[in-house]
């Protein structure tokens, strides 16, 4: 349905080389079209999502490639063109978000509308104010409001401009899952209307499930896989994926035997005597690979397991237990450590303690081979 | 007590810092945004008078205002005077040297400015000009202040640069501190205190007045 309206996409082929004094240089090398409606950008921290923001914005000027919108060149290294960041009419709203702390709510919503009159400003202020719900803060300055109330302040000041893309740097970061779910649905409401293309950058996985849509991996500057979060998040296929993902547990294992008609392989974890089943990959008998196992996917019981379907049972000891907010992280020792997260009244019920003797059980397809790049 | 002397050392100052923040403004912002790599060298020269003696730059100033000298030559053909030994030259001299205390403040606060508010000012469609007037002066007022106070204080009590280039003449070039070296000189020591005891007094009633009022518009955050 995209390629038959065609317009309404941004595509980027570009690359971008940091020299960083005495860090390992880092390039940046993207290449993808993204229409309208959510797009999460993805990935760890130094992966270069800030940076594609910037390039896309005009804030940095990328070495190589180029930048389109509709049939509008904002950057062609080729044909030397580069549209100043004030042309290019996108919103952006930056990680550190960025409200001018001397000018009231209001004065930071309406300083792109300087072209406008008053009237008109004030009824566009007035508007976009609404759709975030922030309309009696506006007389506040940026150090008067909370987190929440200056995360809707910058972004009714990025969207009032009636921007044609609008870029977000993990904007709901350090908020509580409920405000984060309604700012994000004031968002989608906004966005309903005006239906624009919206790169969203984070690194929390509870914000992807929140979105939605569209997930863009990025890992060292590439762009390492796309589709639905499901598809591109519990089936990672690196580490440093895993890693951005959530994964707890990693451990380096060798592959002893293939059983292709079960669609599986045993491995045997490094430095133990523990045997798991993965699902069959490609690695040979004898090959290392590396798992990846996210520790809310581990069962934790206090009696050695039966007539279970989970093909995979370690006995362990409970080393330590740490309480953070809801979930109980528990390390295991099996002969290697593991990493499991139960809830608060799974903790109490099992009645766990330092010194216990427990069953890890892990499903297979819980196992995940990935590669070290 | 020698009023003319304070008059004219206040004038001098007064001309002088008003100069030197109209022409530091643009110089400050160049000099904290630019990413010439030669930049170095603009800098080193603006903050020469810090490490020079007064009377080399005072030695300078004079050759290069005198009737021999570059400027003082084109001064000379259009005004029918020299320089040397005139309030005009005085000023000249002085804008030199207090050239880095008016430059220095200004790019500090430029260049501890978030660049992110610049960077949000230009995605929003703001000009450089905009951006000036409206986010990087009212942020870097403090800076502003800072650079006025110290080219004028510094101003006010040169001794070197004003000896070499302006001499010795009353009302003319006969600042404060000359006019006090002069009274000490003659063992007239009642005057030179009177003269010296009033320079001190202005000098913390005005440093006093500006930190206090700056500390109210110090910060745009709210108070704690």
């Amino acid at each position: 349905m995209a390629k038959a309206i065609g317009a309404r996409m941004l595509s980027v082929d570009l690359e971008k080389k940091f020299e960083a004094g005495g860090a390992r240089a880092f390039q940046l090398k993207i290449k993808g079209e993204f229409s309208r409606g959510f797009t999460v950008l993805f990935g760890p921290s130094g992966a270069g999502k800030s940076t594609l923001l910037d390039c896309i914005a005009g804030l940095v000027k990328p070495d190589k490639g180029w930048i389109k919108w509709e049939g509008e060149v904002f950057f062609d290294a080729g044909k030397r063109i580069l549209l100043a960041p004030q042309k290019r009419r996108i919103g952006y709203v930056f990680q550190s978000l960025a409200l001018f702390p001397h000018l009231s709510v209001e004065e930071n919503i309406g300083y792109g509308l300087s072209g406008l009159g008053a009237a008109q400003r004030m009824e566009n202020i007035g508007r976009v104010a609404s759709a975030f719900h922030i309309q009696d803060l506006l007389r506040r300055k940026p150090g008067e409001l909370s987190g929440g109330e200056k995360q809707r302040a910058a972004l009714a000041r990025s969207v009032v401009t009636n921007p044609r893309i609008l870029l977000l740097d993990e904007p709901l970061t350090g908020l509580d899952e409920g405000l984060r779910r309604a700012i994000l649905e004031d968002l989608r409401g906004w966005n309903a209307e005006h239906r624009i293309p919206i790169l969203y950058v984070t690194h929390n996985r509870e914000e992807v499930d929140a979105i939605g849509d569209r997930v863009v991996t990025l890992v060292d500057g590439r762009v390492r896989g796309s589709g639905t979060p499901a598809a591109v998040l519990d089936a990672p296929r690196t580490i440093a994926l895993a890693q951005a993902a959530g994964f707890e547990n990693f451990f380096r294992a060798r592959v002893v035997e293939h059983r292709a008609a079960d669609g599986l392989m045993r491995v045997a974890l490094d430095g133990s005597h523990c045997e798991v089943e993965i699902p069959l990959g490609g690695e040979t008998v004898g090959e290392e690979v590396q798992i990846a196992i996210r520790a809310g996917d581990i069962l934790l019981a206090t009696h050695a397991p039966y007539g279970i379907s989970a093909r995979n049972i370690l006995p362990g000891t409970v080393e330590s237990l740490e309480t953070r907010g809801t979930t109980v992280v528990v390390q295991v020792k099996a002969e290697v450590r593991f990493t499991v997260h139960v809830t608060l009244g799974a903790a109490r019920s099992l009645e766990l303690t330092p010194g216990l003797v427990v069953w890890l059980v892990l499903k297979t397809h819980s196992c995940h081979a990935v590669s070290p790049q | 007590m020698s009023i003319e002397a304070i008059l004219l050392s206040l004038r001098l100052a007064g001309t002088v810092s008003v100069i030197l923040l109209i022409i530091s403004l643009p110089l400050a912002y160049w000099l904290a945004f630019t990413s010439w790599r030669g930049k170095f060298l603009i800098e080193s020269v603006v903050a020469l008078p810090l490490v020079l003696p007064p009377t080399v730059l005072g030695f300078y100033a004079l050759v290069a205002l005198g009737p021999h000298g570059g400027l003082g030559r084109i001064w000379l053909a259009l005004f029918g005077h020299a320089l040397a030994f005139t309030f005009t030259g005085l000023v000249l001299a002085s804008l030199l040297y207090s050239l880095p205390f008016a430059v220095q403040p200004l790019v500090a606060s430029f260049e501890s400015l978030d660049r992110r508010l610049l960077d949000a000012s230009a995605v929003l469609g703001a000009s450089r000009g905009r951006a000036f007037f409206r986010i990087i002066l009212p942020l870097a007022w403090p800076g502003v202040i800072t650079a006025v106070v110290l080219s004028f204080a510094h101003t006010l009590g040169e001794f070197g640069v004003v000896l070499m280039v302006g001499g010795n003449l009353a009302g003319i070039t006969r600042t404060i501190s000359i006019d006090i070296y002069d009274r000490v000189q003659a063992l007239d020591y009642a005057g030179a205190h009177q003269t010296a005891l009033l320079l001190l007094l202005i000098s913390f009633v005005v440093l006093s007045v500006v930190y206090g009022v700056n500390r109210r518009i110090w910060s745009p955050w709210p108070k704690r």
